[in-house]
């Protein structure tokens, strides 16, 4: 649609008051298209094609969409919504009486298809070159040839010339008259270009291919196989990092918690689902009174989030789990029956339904590299949890906050001898733990689904990464989630995604009868009851 | 814990009461009239059997932690395991009634184009064997699971969080179509139990007789194991293991026992609940299942034989009214009751009461929990 506003708005303003009165090959072709005959048709959408008329492209898929009207010898491009366009002038105009489509045939129908191809090869758009070198290489359209030819003579842009070649390529190899020298030219293209498209042709050739041919077709395409695997396995472990990064995510807030305070918080979920809710608040907002500023919403919903989780968790702390102290099975089911009660909660305020949440345009696309298509909202949040996990170890480290709660993980007791006043590092060290959770929840808005649910998701999984990583180590969760994250991703194309969840499970079942505190366990004197 | 041989006061109230139910049951349902306010609708009848077996799953719960400590998340899964064994007999009774008609397979399989019965499902026509196996699948998972977590000392939370991995994991096995347990449908369509037509109501009345049978076995079971030698060395382990360990009793071992009985009875009480039901699907497996019925034990009172028995019942009629009536606010009353009873009633209304009765008028105020000694300790 606004290519089609855009394409009539440069009509307007180039023809309509320049050329008007010249009468170029586009201007002498339309009559012939109202006069109602398929020959006519067919040597006036040859002349368009050829015209290089900016209302050309418009007027041959309008004609294929059955949207040309002619009536009265004048030609007149309908609009999908409805209005008229005289297709001489690019003036919108009433529409005419007795206005009726240009009739297509089969053989009519090739040439549109055909003037399309061409024309498109020829844009001057880049993109809109390069779909078209892309349709061609899937169609194989042997008639496509010379154009592709005369396109890859002009083209300035290496992408597009990479894909012309390549297209040129998929025909030659599929041609039946073509030389096997030009044969096996087309093969190295193909091997050059090295993806899944290329490996298909290279080992589906048609019968009566020469041998020589073939020969060299089965050796590119063994090398694209095993390039193809190479970054296959690449992409998985990048899977992984990136699955590795939300577990972190969701799971170093309650390392945090489950460290300092052996409390096992099953509201923690929650509190990565408040943060995605904050996230969908905040943006709302944003939408009604400010939309200029909607590429910052995230921004702006991080620190909201940390606060509303992180009170919402010292809310909890000082009303509930303060009283459980030394009873860390009790507080695992308090907290259950909190999370029932703060999903029930976010039900009953937002609906049951999943909300919205939208994407920034910064974070939408995708980075291609080599075989690898990084999109860039995964990459934002490994960076993020990665940053994330920066912040919390320096704050664990160089703050006297960090210091506190060191001490408290390490020995409870002697830290109050001390003078630390455990009650407050606990609460605030449950803030803290809530509050990253919250902020797990605005970068997880961007790549789960918004729902009352979200945060059930993610309790197993971020468990079995602090219960794996053992407790109290900051190092330890990392290595927990990007472990598991990866191993999840390797084994799922041999496994399928469930069974592989299903094997890690057990493995992590059984890695616990090895090391029942952890893969980074705290060593100390204190020992077990 | 007081020992007695004879039946203390608390046994004989539960068993006159399991006995009057399933006196009473029967009669309303059958003998009084539909249009008398005393009579039993027959929908009720299955639903209250749900809830016995649910007591009989509450008590097996309540065997391992509130006598040994042990606080299992996952114990749906043992519950679920005998489901699926009577379930799997049940679906053999169906025979060439299914919709595909297949004499041997059933539908699902046919649906899946299976050509055989899978090995597992050999047998178990056979109810003496599907029996057999209500009790033995859920007892190996136990002693397996059992053995590699006591041997490794894993205890406390971490016991729980692995438990729940283990459940989890099943729920997702259970899903899937290939592992020929009829994938998230799970099993149902269910046609007669020995011979006789599921949905009638003599064979429901006939179920609820047995449940209840069940549940006073299970009682009187527990109660003997518990009152045993070998339940005072549990409590012992339940208020300081390592003490126990280091008195000579091989703790591991006794752990491994009491969690394989209460599997057991976990399956026991599965296996009935399906007939009932008429269908049994992974969704038993989910965590919060598991964690959901911890909270009857809680509320009943733990550490008491009779008090899963009270919470069961009390937690799920309350749920029945609930989403029935305010569908919105189940959740958070059962929210509400899980932060409720740890905060304010630690040991169940069993436990207040039978503080109040002791104490009289005197306030006792949240008496520590004997297994909080050893977690306190660390």
């Amino acid at each position: 649609m606004t290519r089609l506003r855009s394409i009539l708005q440069a009509f307007v303003l180039l023809i309509g008051t320049i050329s008007a009165a010249m009468a170029g090959p586009y201007e002498e072709a339309l009559p012939k298209l109202a006069a109602d005959s398929y020959a006519d048709t067919e040597a006036a959408i040859a002349a368009v094609a050829g015209s290089g008329h900016a209302q050309a492209m418009n007027l041959v898929e309008a004609l294929r969409d059955g949207r040309l009207m002619a009536a009265a010898g004048r030609v007149y491009i309908r609009d999908a919504a409805g209005p008229f366009v005289d297709a001489a002038t690019g003036r919108a105009v009433e529409p005419p009486a007795g206005a009726k489509p240009v009739r297509v045939n089969n053989r009519v129908r090739r040439a549109v298809e055909a003037a399309l191809g061409s024309m498109t090869l020829l844009s001057p758009q880049v993109e809109t070159r390069l779909d078209a070198a892309r349709a061609v290489f899937r169609s194989r359209d042997a008639a496509a040839l010379a154009t592709l030819e005369q396109a890859i003579a002009q083209e300035s842009d290496a992408g597009v010339k990479m894909a012309l070649e390549s297209a040129r390529a998929a025909i030659l190899l599929t041609k039946q008259d073509a030389s096997p020298a030009e044969k096996i030219a087309a093969v190295e293209t193909l091997r050059a270009r090295g993806d899944q498209d290329a490996l298909g042709l290279l080992s589906s050739l048609p019968n009566g291919t020469p041998a020589e041919v073939s020969e060299a077709a089965s050796k590119a395409a063994g090398g694209i196989r095993s390039r193809l695997a190479l970054w296959s396995g690449v992409q998985n472990i990048w899977y992984g990092i990136s699955l590795g990064s939300v577990l972190l995510l969701a799971a170093i807030g309650l390392s945090i918690t489950f460290g300092t305070m052996g409390v096992i918080n099953m509201a923690h979920g929650e509190m990565v689902m408040i943060g995605a809710y904050t996230t969908f608040l905040v943006q709302e907002a944003i939408r009604t009174y400010a939309p200029g500023l909607f590429g910052a919403s995230l921004f702006i919903a991080l620190p909201l989030a940390f606060l509303v989780a992180g009170s919402i968790g010292i809310l909890i702390e000082r009303t509930v789990i303060r009283f459980l102290y030394g009873r860390p099975l009790e507080t695992l089911l308090a907290t259950w029956g909190l999370s029932l009660i703060l999903q029930q909660a976010v039900r009953t305020i937002f609906g049951p339904t999943n909300r919205e949440v939208g994407t920034p345009a910064w974070m939408s696309g995708a980075l291609e590299i080599g075989g690898l298509s990084l999109t860039y909202n995964r990459i934002a949040i490994v960076v993020f949890a990665f940053a994330v996990f920066a912040a919390l170890l320096l704050v664990l480290r160089y703050t006297s906050l960090g210091l506190y709660v060191r001490a408290v993980t390490q020995n409870r007791r002697m830290a109050g001898s001390m003078g630390i006043r455990t009650n407050r590092i606990d609460a605030l060290a449950f803030g803290l733990g809530s509050g990253v959770a919250g902020i797990a929840g605005v970068a997880l808005s961007q790549i789960d689904n918004v729902s009352p649910n979200l945060g059930q998701g993610y309790i197993i999984d971020s468990f079995m990464v602090v219960v794996f990583g053992g407790v109290g180590n900051l190092w330890g969760t990392l290595v927990g989630a990007m472990t598991l994250g990866v191993a999840n991703k390797l084994l799922e194309p041999y496994a399928g995604a469930v069974l592989g969840k299903i094997v890690l499970l057990i493995a992590i079942i059984l890695f616990i009868q090895r090391r029942p505190r952890g893969l980074f366990a705290l060593k100390g004197r204190a020992v077990e009851a | 814990m007081t020992t007695q041989s004879a039946l203390d006061r608390q046994s004989i109230i539960v068993l006159a009461l399991l006995g009057a139910a399933a006196i009473l049951v029967p009669v309303l349902n059958m003998a009084v009239a539909p249009g008398s306010p005393l009579h039993l609708s027959d929908h009720l009848v299955p639903l209250i059997g749900k809830y016995v077996c649910f007591a009989l799953l509450a008590l097996s719960v309540d065997l391992i932690w509130g006598f040994c400590g042990i606080l299992s998340l996952g114990h749906g899964a043992f519950f679920a395991l005998g489901g699926y064994a009577m379930g799997m007999y049940l679906m053999r009774q169906i025979g060439p009634r299914g919709v595909y008609a297949d004499p041997v397979l059933p539908d699902f399989m046919v649906f899946l184009n299976w050509k055989e019965l899978p090995w597992f499902w050999h047998g178990i026509d056979w109810l003496p064997f599907a029996a057999l196996m209500v009790l033995v699948v859920p007892g190996v998972l136990a002693l397996v699971f059992g053995w590699f977590a006591f041997r490794s000392r894993v205890t406390g939370v971490y016991l729980s969080i692995i438990t729940q991995a283990m459940t989890f994991a099943l729920m997702l096995a259970f899903f899937r179509n290939d592992m020929g347990f009829g994938g998230n449908n799970g099993l149902t369509d269910f046609k007669d139990i020995v011979g006789f037509p599921i949905q009638s109501a003599s064979t429901r009345i006939v179920l609820f007789v047995l449940s209840v049978a069940a549940l006073a076995g299970g009682y009187l079971l527990c109660r003997w194991v518990v009152n045993s030698k070998f339940g005072k060395v549990l409590v012992a382990i339940r208020d300081a293991e390592s003490r126990t360990r280091f008195l000579g009793y091989r703790v591991e071992h006794y752990k491994l026992a009491v969690f394989t009985l209460s599997a057991m009875l976990a399956g026991v009480a599965g296996a009935l609940y399906v007939p009932q039901v008429g269908i049994i699907n992974p969704s038993e497996f989910a965590p919060a299942n598991s964690i959901e019925l911890v909270i009857w034990v809680a509320v009943g009172g733990r550490g008491t034989l009779a008090g899963p028995i009270l919470g069961a019942f009390l937690v799920n009629a309350g749920k029945t009214w609930f989403t029935g009536v305010l569908p919105e606010f189940w959740l958070f009353a059962l929210g509400g009751l899980f932060v409720f009873v740890t905060l304010l009633m630690p040991r169940g209304i069993l436990g207040a009461a039978t503080d109040l009765w002791a104490g009289g008028a005197r306030r006792i105020k949240s008496r520590p929990v004997p297994e909080t000694v050893s977690q306190a300790a660390e």
